[in-house]
């Protein structure tokens, strides 16, 4: 049966390779389609409502168990990498063997229930720290990513140096300490956990882990152990990096098994086999249970209770944010500030599409409950492209709404602030127009002011505040002109056009 | 240089210098001698881009007048804008295209286009066209983004810009050719030759808070001339400049003006689009302020200009 594993290897590397590479490639040539990869992801696919992969994995789950767990998740199979590598780093000798352990029952449902009430009561604050993927795409995003630019910049020099052109510096990754700390932080944690105790990562803090081991511990196939032929040698347990094979008991306990297989080419006698469960014949040992439902009963109420009460506070303070300057700045496509902060789960992959850069993970902008939501963030040359997309079409989990070009073209961000009496017509009173040059509706647009000098005006319901003005206002720290964002994304009037040149023009006029 | 040459070349210096300046421009940047049939404008209307370029540098001399075999040469053309080339806002494709081929035809070692763009630069240049125009004719399209392709040299003729960062690609090459679009333009009013410079440069926002209009005029006087101002108003934008909103904003002149005379050519330009969309010049203020610091000549009465219709 050891093609089971391998085929798992596989498919592993067929997931995880592509979302790997999607989310650091910096020069935009993976093609975008990519994305679907991560709308198969569990919450993406929940959040998002998307019933047929709901009902697909679903489907798996109950088939074979927790599948998703070691083909399908990044943040798995980047544990599996780091396991695997953890190999190389340790002595000979003291080789990683895995023994069984009771599995940390209250800890790990506690996460599950909490996660559920928070999210239920309107905040994916939870899901957003603890989804899987998302924590993968953080990191992804913000160490590999910059490690790779880092990389591709030092070539670019090299070669550039002698006139070759082939790789071409580009922008590092902003630096967001908050998103950087957090993705740093979930990091060292799977590292830790994973170098010395597999996936224990997986089937203690994963709310989406825990949720799956339920299903799996009715799946159809699953790990099962020959009580007969067994010679408890405990070589299998040794392997299992769930740590969820008692040797001795001859159990496996199916809800932390991750259906790797690595247990089955180690059994040197085949007593450990992946089976139907219901062929009825021999029936699995009766499994330990019910015997704390009492203090089960008072832990999910507890951590109701208390999970109730922190969604309450979190929002008191997330709507409390007048250290704020302006209002945070949404991408296209997130419709209300509600659905948005609601949705996002943080995963950053809009941010690492976003050509221009200006999608920023948030560091407090969104209050404490958005924390690497995507938001924008303007600097010099850097506003979002009026033919330009891609965040909204990317977005796995619906947080931000597909738009066609022709809609996105409309949405307003905000709308542009002109603050008169710090532009340099009127302080210096002389030219410069960048904002009006740089705005793709006329929505900033000159008008005359005195001495043939003109001076920008805002026209708001034309303006869609994608910062270019802002970006390219030469007024500095503070800019003459800025965008306010808006809590709810509403339509722009489509800019009118000019009036059509229909005169021949015969002489050149000199 | 054969003490005969260095003579006369000194000769027609002295004369030229005393005439006007864009002669000693010319003799200076080595770009052949001042020869008295040669024009000092060449308009050129009623064709497509290729046809009106091939014809207009015939009066120059041709291409090998400015090209010689084994030279880098550099072309910027304006493409500044993530549009498609219908919209007008970038340079024709298909003229600087063309450019390239004649100069690679010309024994060219290297052409290389570059611009530094408004819009992001991977997508402005793919979406105006001119990437792919420019590696079919066996050019080279480098990027623009990042200071670490940026030089300072002085301007020491400048008045509130003295010193500026340009492209390195642009201070090695022997020969470059500046190749704008004619469009409006909401902050200097027009776009044309001398407002092309900004994109050789890095640091634009310094031409917003240092009076535009006299940074334009200043960066005219880097020393480092192109042969010829090639400006495309095949297409040219009459309103909502220098993006753009629609082709509404687009009028078809298919013309192309050429001359090696920054003030000239602009001058000449604004009459041209005048007619389209009456603007005084005196509103561009950068030409008067770049003929006030001897980059060339608005009296286009006093140079030899020809006018070519196809």
């Amino acid at each position: 049966m050891k093609f089971l594993k391998n085929i798992r290897i596989v498919l592993s590397i067929l997931f995880f390779l592509p979302i790997l590479l999607f989310f650091i490639d910096f020069t935009g040539k993976l093609p975008l389609q990519l994305h679907q990869l991560l709308s198969i992801q569990w919450i993406p696919a929940l959040l998002s409502m998307n019933l047929v992969v709901l009902g697909i994995l679903l489907l798996l789950s109950l088939l074979f168990g927790r599948i998703y767990c070691s083909t399908i998740c990044p943040l798995g199979i980047l544990q599996d990498i780091l396991t695997w590598k953890s190999r190389f780093f340790h002595k000979k000798k003291k080789k990683v063997r895995y023994e069984y352990t009771a599995p940390k029952n209250i800890l790990r449902y506690s996460i599950l229930v909490l996660t559920v009430i928070v999210f239920l009561l309107g905040s994916s604050f939870l899901v957003l720290f603890l989804d899987p993927y998302s924590t993968f795409g953080r990191i992804a995003s913000q160490l590999f990513r910059p490690l790779a630019i880092w990389g591709n910049n030092f070539i670019a020099y090299g070669l550039s140096a002698m006139g070759n052109y082939t790789f071409y510096k580009v922008e590092q990754v902003s630096f967001v300490p908050l998103a950087f700390g957090i993705a740093l932080l979930f990091f060292l944690l799977i590292t830790k956990m994973s170098w010395f105790k597999g996936r224990s990562y997986c089937n203690t803090i994963c709310p989406v882990g825990t949720s799956l081991g339920l299903l799996s511990k009715i799946s159809f196939f699953h790990i099962s152990m020959n009580e007969s032929t067994c010679t408890r040698c405990g070589a299998c347990e040794r392997k299992c990096k769930s740590q969820c094979i008692d040797s001795k008991a001859t159990t496996v306990d199916d809800s932390r098994c991750v259906s790797c297989f690595n247990c089955l080419s180690s059994c040197k006698n085949g007593s450990i086999k992946y089976v139907a469960r219901y062929k009825g014949k021999q029936v699995h040992p009766a499994e330990q249970k019910g015997n704390n439902s009492r203090r089960t009963f008072l832990l999910v109420s507890g951590a109701a209770i208390a999970s109730a009460a922190l969604a309450k506070t979190n929002k008191i303070i997330g709507k409390n944010d007048s250290i704020l300057t302006r209002k945070p700045i949404m991408p296209p496509g997130a419709n209300s500030i509600e659905h948005f902060n609601n949705h996002c789960t943080g995963c950053q992959l809009c941010v690492t599409k976003c050509p221009m850069q200006v999608l920023k993970p948030a560091a407090l902008q969104y209050g404490i409950l958005g924390i690497t939501q995507p938001h924008l963030s303007f600097s010099t040359h850097v506003f979002c492209t009026y033919d330009c997309n891609i965040c909204s079409n990317v977005c796995p989990t619906g947080a931000l709404k597909p738009l066609v070009m022709e809609e996105k073209k409309l949405v307003q961000l905000g709308i542009a602030k002109f603050r008169k009496d710090m532009c340099v017509v009127f302080t210096d009173e002389k030219d410069c127009g960048a904002c009006s040059e740089h705005c793709p509706t006329q929505a900033v647009h000159m008008i005359d002011y005195k001495n043939g000098l003109t001076i920008p005006e805002v026209t708001a319901d034309l303006c869609i505040g994608c910062g270019a003005c802002e970006s390219i206002c030469p007024v500095r720290p503070y800019q003459a002109i800025y965008v306010e964002g808006s809590s709810i994304q509403n339509k722009a009037r489509k800019p009118s056009e000019a009036k059509k040149f229909n005169k021949k023009v015969e002489d050149f006029g000199f | 240089m054969k003490r005969r040459d260095f003579f006369k070349s000194a000769a027609i210096v002295g004369m030229a210098s005393f005439f006007k300046t864009n002669a000693l421009g010319s003799v200076l940047s080595g770009k052949g001698m001042a020869v008295h049939s040669e024009p000092d404008l060449v308009a050129v209307m009623g064709s497509e881009p290729e046809i009106m370029l091939v014809r207009a540098l015939k009066e120059f001399g041709g291409i090998k007048n400015f090209v010689k075999r084994g030279q880098k040469v550099v072309i910027k053309p304006n493409i500044g804008w993530d549009r498609k080339p219908e919209l007008a806002a970038n340079t024709n494709p298909a003229l600087v295209g063309a450019l390239v081929k004649l100069c690679k035809g010309a024994g060219a070692s290297e052409v290389i286009v570059f611009d530094h763009t408004c819009h992001d630069w991977k997508k402005s240049y793919t979406n105006s066209g001119i990437e792919k125009a420019v590696l079919a004719a066996g050019g080279k399209i480098v990027p623009a983004n990042d200071e670490s392709y940026y030089q300072e040299v002085d301007l020491p003729r400048g008045v509130n810009l003295k010193k500026a960062k340009i492209h390195k690609s642009l201070l090695e090459c022997d020969v470059w050719f500046n190749v704008p679009i004619l469009k409006h333009h909401g902050g200097a009013k027009n776009t044309i030759s001398m407002k092309n410079l900004m994109g050789i440069v890095w640091d634009r926002s310094f031409f917003h808070s240092h009076d535009l209009h006299q940074c334009i005029a200043d960066i005219s006087t880097f020393h480092k001339k192109p042969a010829l101002n090639i400006v495309d108003a095949y297409r040219i934008m009459k309103s909502n400049g220098p993006q753009g909103k629609s082709e509404s904003d687009v009028v078809k002149l298919k013309s192309l003006l050429v001359s090696p005379d920054f003030v000239a050519v602009d001058t000449a330009a604004m009459k041209l689009f005048s007619q389209v969309q009456p603007t005084d010049i005196n509103d561009v203020r950068y030409i008067g302020l770049a003929e006030r610091l001897r980059v060339g000549t608005q009296n286009l009465d006093k140079l030899n200009i020809k006018r070519i219709k196809l």
